[in-house]
């Protein structure tokens, strides 16, 4: 990748990290919460519906800011991240993974619901009938059943972190090598003269990622649901 | 083995109050939609609360609204068979079929995976997806599923309804093979009468939420009261009858306790016992014995009540042998025969229908 510069391939690989662990740590929270607000019924509902919702409304930069001055390492939360776990958030790639979880979150939310909401109970009260505890319920009739509702709801996710950039920036700053995902690199590669080359770069670099997610979903959805209907 | 219910719950505008034993064997719980019927059965089952009320099997407390107990339904072991037989899309025929037994008590040997394959006749399917099966199929798959969970009681919802009438005769052998051959208790929602007829033991009559009659099946369909229940088209005797002889002019002979019957072509070897049903409209009265006429089958009997229902027709319940017979006529033949309870008369038979399998009875 010699047509790459080291700061590029940097964007581009820590972009790749950053998206990785934020769709795996966001995938057991969001089957729970789906699960909860599909399946459950529980006061207080609809506000953790529109808890899990808002990065959605709110402006980046203010879920950005929301984060700052909650595990910013003066902040309560982050504070005693860091005295308790050693685990320090505010402009560290660790950041970047909470800010790129949390405005992913819920757009996989929403695929998961969908999918769970398409899951016929009556096939789950039939496992009931069977012996199948509701842990058991979940593991062998929903799960399997929700599988291609699960993989579009972890592209959606990946490709919502993959290109987080207000949450990101505010919250982590944008230092090459350390917090500087592929969104950040493209701004800043925009504000120097004679950057619009690497830029132009990253850019392709983006696209056919984004392409290859997108690809990728399509046929592991696609396996998965013949596996569901097959006959 | 025997399921105590006793519950009330409130659906809608249906108050739904039943209480019933059923003893063993296949009980149905007969009514029309919306007399309650799925709402009991459900309740059985677990997967609605009653408001008040208890329900035990044998000696294990399921449900008992005063001392807080609820079973929740996985626990309570009961094979399920539901009307949309809600096969598992994801899993093959065979997977369907073991899905319950990974769940159930190892000290529990049940039936093998082999056995009710070949007692279903889909020995062949094990390796399909649920999404090619026809109707009975799916519907059998379904029944071996419920029975290889190892339960202690089947409850099946309507398990032929969805069914054309090709399908429901391809299936009710096996219904009666499953009551005779696994001995499991089995509670049977229908709203079909002649279903009701060839497979139960007991029925519990529902009408509005409320239980009309329960009992043996031979005495809840010869009862006169019960037939605006069952309807006027279907209602009708029901009585155990034995293969005696087979003609060779294709002809039958079944001993009923009140004579002999002939039939076309009985498929069941000599000896065999049966059940046969007789329709009351189906059923002509004569004082004297008739002669001339073409009608093979002719049984004395005593009258033992008649019922008048609204309009022209009355019920005449009769006497013969054992067993009791229905008729169906019109009230001004009651009045030319001078018919009333203790006169003895002739019942001309047009048709019978026989339960195809042998019923042996316990």
């Amino acid at each position: 990748m010699d047509w790459l510069g080291p700061e590029e391939w940097q964007a581009v690989a820590l972009s790749l990290k950053v998206a990785i662990w934020a769709t795996l740590l966001n995938l057991p929270f969001a089957l729970l919460v789906s699960h909860a607000l599909a399946r459950w019924s529980f006061p207080g509902k609809q506000l953790l519906n529109a808890i899990v919702h808002l990065p959605l409304f709110l402006p980046p930069v203010v879920t950005g800011y929301l984060l700052l001055i909650t595990f910013g390492r003066r902040a309560p939360v982050g504070a005693w991240l860091e005295q308790t776990f050693g685990l320090v958030l505010a402009f560290r790639w660790t950041g970047a993974v909470l800010a790129a979880a949390i405005m992913g979150f819920p757009l996989m939310v929403r695929a998961i619901r969908l999918a769970i909401e398409a899951v016929d109970p009556k096939l789950e009260q039939a496992a009931a009938t069977l012996g199948a505890s509701r842990f058991w319920v979940f593991a062998t009739i929903t799960l399997p059943l929700i599988l291609p509702g699960l993989i579009a709801g972890a592209v959606l996710g990946f490709a919502k972190a993959m290109g987080e950039f207000g949450a990101t920036i505010t919250f982590v700053a944008n230092i090459p090598g350390q917090t500087q995902t592929l969104p950040s690199a493209v701004y800043s590669f925009l504000q120097v003269p004679g950057g619009e080359d690497a830029a132009l770069r990253l850019v392709a670099i983006s696209v056919a990622l984004a392409m290859a997610a997108l690809i990728a979903s399509e046929i592991l959805a696609r396996r998965a649901s013949k596996r569901i209907n097959g006959t | 083995m025997s399921l105590s219910v006793d519950i009330r719950h409130t659906l809608g505008d249906l108050v739904v109050e039943v209480a019933f034993e059923a003893p063993g064997g296949i009980t149905a719980l007969f009514g029309q939609s919306g007399s309650g019927k799925t709402t009991v059965i459900n309740a059985v089952a677990g997967l609605l609360t009653p408001q008040s009320g208890r329900i035990a099997l044998h000696s294990s407390v399921l449900f008992d609204h005063t001392h807080r107990t609820n079973v929740a339904p996985y626990r309570r072991r009961l094979g399920y068979v539901f009307q949309d037989a809600r096969l598992f899309p994801h899993l093959t025929v065979l997977g369907n079929l073991t899905y319950g037994s990974r769940f159930a008590p190892r000290d529990n040997a049940g039936p093998a995976l082999e056995d009710v394959t070949d007692m279903l006749g889909i020995t062949s399917l094990l390796n399909r997806r649920p999404g090619g099966l026809s109707g009975g199929e799916k519907q059998r798959v379904a029944i071996g599923r419920a029975l290889l969970s190892h339960p202690r009681m089947l409850l099946m919802d309507e398990p032929l309804a969805a069914l054309d009438t090709n399908r429901k005769e391809e299936i009710l052998p096996y219904l009666e093979q499953l009551r005779d051959v696994t001995g499991l208790p089995i509670l049977y929602v229908s709203h079909s009468v002649a279903e009701v007829a060839r497979l139960a033991d007991t029925v519990v009559v529902l009408d509005q939420g409320r239980v009309a009659q329960v009992g043996p099946t031979e005495h809840v369909f010869s009862d006169p009261g019960m037939v605006r229940q069952l309807g006027l088209r279907e209602a009708g005797a029901v009585l155990p009858a034995t293969v005696t002889t087979h003609h060779t002019d294709g002809l039958t002979e079944l001993a009923v306790s009140g004579g002999t019957l002939m039939l076309p072509q009985v498929d069941l070897p000599t000896g065999a016992s049966t059940r046969v049903r007789i329709l009351a409209q189906d059923v002509i009265l004569s004082r004297e014995r008739p002669v001339g006429l073409s009608a093979l089958n002719i049984l004395s009997a005593t009258v033992t009540e008649i019922r008048a229902g609204g309009g022209p027709g009355v019920v005449v319940q009769l006497q013969c042998g054992q067993d009791h017979l229905l008729a169906r006529i019109t009230r001004r033949s009651a009045q030319a025969l001078g018919l009333a309870a203790g006169v003895s008369c002739h019942a001309v038979i047009k048709s019978v229908s026989v339960a195809r399998h042998d019923v042996g009875r316990s």
